[in-house]
């Protein structure tokens, strides 16, 4: 528990602390002025929601070979963070498209693929909470996350062949990329404080699935136990709460 | 009993149940006119405009009839029961996959063989001198919405309000497939027609992803 706060309070320092350099220490873009500073925590909203949904393939391809509960609990809870994450990257990018395309959005590869994997993703989530039984909610739904990550390259591609209007990649791009070595120490740290501040949040949340899957457990216990002639669910055997957590 | 023997009796058998009835193939084949005539009065399309939006038209209706009438192919197997008869016959997971595939297949083509008369009809397109090359793309795009489709069909019916998730489930994933046949079909209704290989390449390796993703991971998708 103690290590948990003081882990969260640095991920928490480390965001606040990314902002403000984001905000204040990185210097005006020569073209763009000041409006290119939502470009810090786009591009870091793009890292984890790539980073969050190959766990969430990992966790479904483990969970089919392995069938441990637990891979399941890491799919559900990377899933929200990558549909997190990609929404907070889909509402900065038109942000910062208005004043510099002149239009909120567009069809290109980029914005398409990233739009399609959202609804990928929320369908994944939704499909997951229409289920009953978990071990079959855990097994179709993983079926149909390992689909929807095949998915992602096809839509990229399908997409390739429209003129694409999004900026070419800065970094590792061609003679002419790079930025100012102030901005990509900011770039590098917004990216970093993103991902730490995933890492709490996606352990909470792993542990809350686990809890919710022992509450359903009990539930269906006591379920079982009152439908038995002479039972009412309340009597011996009933275990104390604290050890069920 | 080797997996092609096991799919064509359960194709035999789907087809025998479905052409008692022909309830679905009527409620599809209807519902894509529907899609069409609406299309038609919403947009009201002069010549060129109807060549323009023609394809895209022609594959959403195809989409949408389809994401309605796969829902039937594993609920009706649901409401009677009958999936576990299924299982237990010693055939393998994929041969019930694929006797479903096959005659989803058998559906949607003869729907399409219906609508598409109607569509040049309606929008005035000239189809009589790529009907062969129509026929490929059509056939090739049809293969993976009825793939990705009937695994999901498998997915859905499990789950509570199962008519609506099917389409949430399968209308996003196959976005690249209606790209790219949309694409190959405008192709062909330009003025000069050409088979546009890269696309029809597109179609193709989509089948070919999905269909081994199926083939891979169809015992998930029958276990009890």
């Amino acid at each position: 528990m103690k290590y948990r706060i003081a882990g969260s309070a640095l991920a928490a320092a480390l965001i606040i602390f990314a902002g403000y350099a984001a905000l204040y220490i990185a210097p005006v873009d020569m073209r763009q002025g000041q409006v290119y500073r939502i470009f810090f925590f786009h591009l870091a909203a793009w890292v984890s929601t790539f980073t969050a949904f190959t766990i969430v393939f990992i966790s479904n391809v483990a969970y089919l070979s392995t069938r441990s509960q637990r891979w399941d609990r890491l799919g559900v809870a990377a899933a929200e963070i990558g549909v997190a994450c990609c929404s907070i990257g889909l509402i900065t990018g038109p942000l910062w498209a208005k004043p510099i395309w002149g239009i909120w959005w567009t069809w290109d590869a980029r914005l398409t693929t990233t739009f399609l994997m959202w609804l990928l993703y929320i369908s994944y989530l939704m499909l997951r909470g229409l289920m009953e039984d978990p071990r079959r909610s855990a097994t179709l739904s993983a079926v149909f996350g390992v689909f929807a990550f095949l998915d992602v390259p096809l839509v990229y591609m399908s997409n390739r062949l429209f003129p694409t209007q999004h900026p070419q990649p800065v970094f590792f791009g061609g003679p002419n990329s790079g930025v100012d070595p102030t901005m990509a120490k900011v770039v590098v740290l917004c990216m970093v404080a993103v991902l730490v501040i995933m890492i709490p949040v996606l352990v909470d949340r792993y542990r809350l699935e686990g809890m919710r899957g022992e509450v359903e457990e009990l539930r269906q216990e006591i379920e079982l136990r009152t439908s038995l002639p002479g039972g009412n669910g309340l009597d011996a055997q009933a275990r104390p709460v604290k050890e069920v957590l | 009993m080797s997996t092609a023997r096991a799919a064509a009796i359960l194709l035999g058998k789907e087809l025998r149940l479905e052409f008692r009835t022909r309830e679905l193939l009527n409620a599809t084949v209807v519902f894509a006119i529907i899609v069409v005539v609406l299309f038609s009065f919403a947009f009201n399309p002069t010549p060129d405009e109807s060549r323009h939006y023609g394809p895209g038209l022609l594959w959403i209706a195809f989409l949408f009839a389809s994401s309605l009438m796969l829902h039937p192919s594993f609920a009706r197997e649901q409401s009677n029961d009958t999936l576990d008869a299924l299982r237990m016959a010693p055939v393998s997971s994929f041969a019930i996959l694929l006797g479903k595939m096959l005659a989803n297949f058998i559906f949607l083509a003869l729907a399409e063989v219906v609508l598409v008369p109607v569509f040049a009809v309606l929008y005035n397109v000239s189809i009589t001198g790529i009907v062969g090359r129509l026929v490929v793309v059509l056939m090739l795009g049809s293969i993976g919405i009825i793939v990705t489709g009937t695994v999901f069909s498998a997915i859905s019916s499990h789950a509570r309000m199962r008519e609506l998730l099917l389409p949430l489930l399968m209308l996003p994933i196959l976005a690249p497939l209606l790209i790219a046949a949309v694409e190959a079909t405008s192709a062909l209704f330009t003025t000069q027609p050409y088979l546009d290989r890269t696309w029809v390449a597109f179609l193709g390796g989509f089948d070919v992803v999905f269909l081994t993703a199926s083939w891979l991971l169809c015992d998930f998708l029958m276990e009890e």
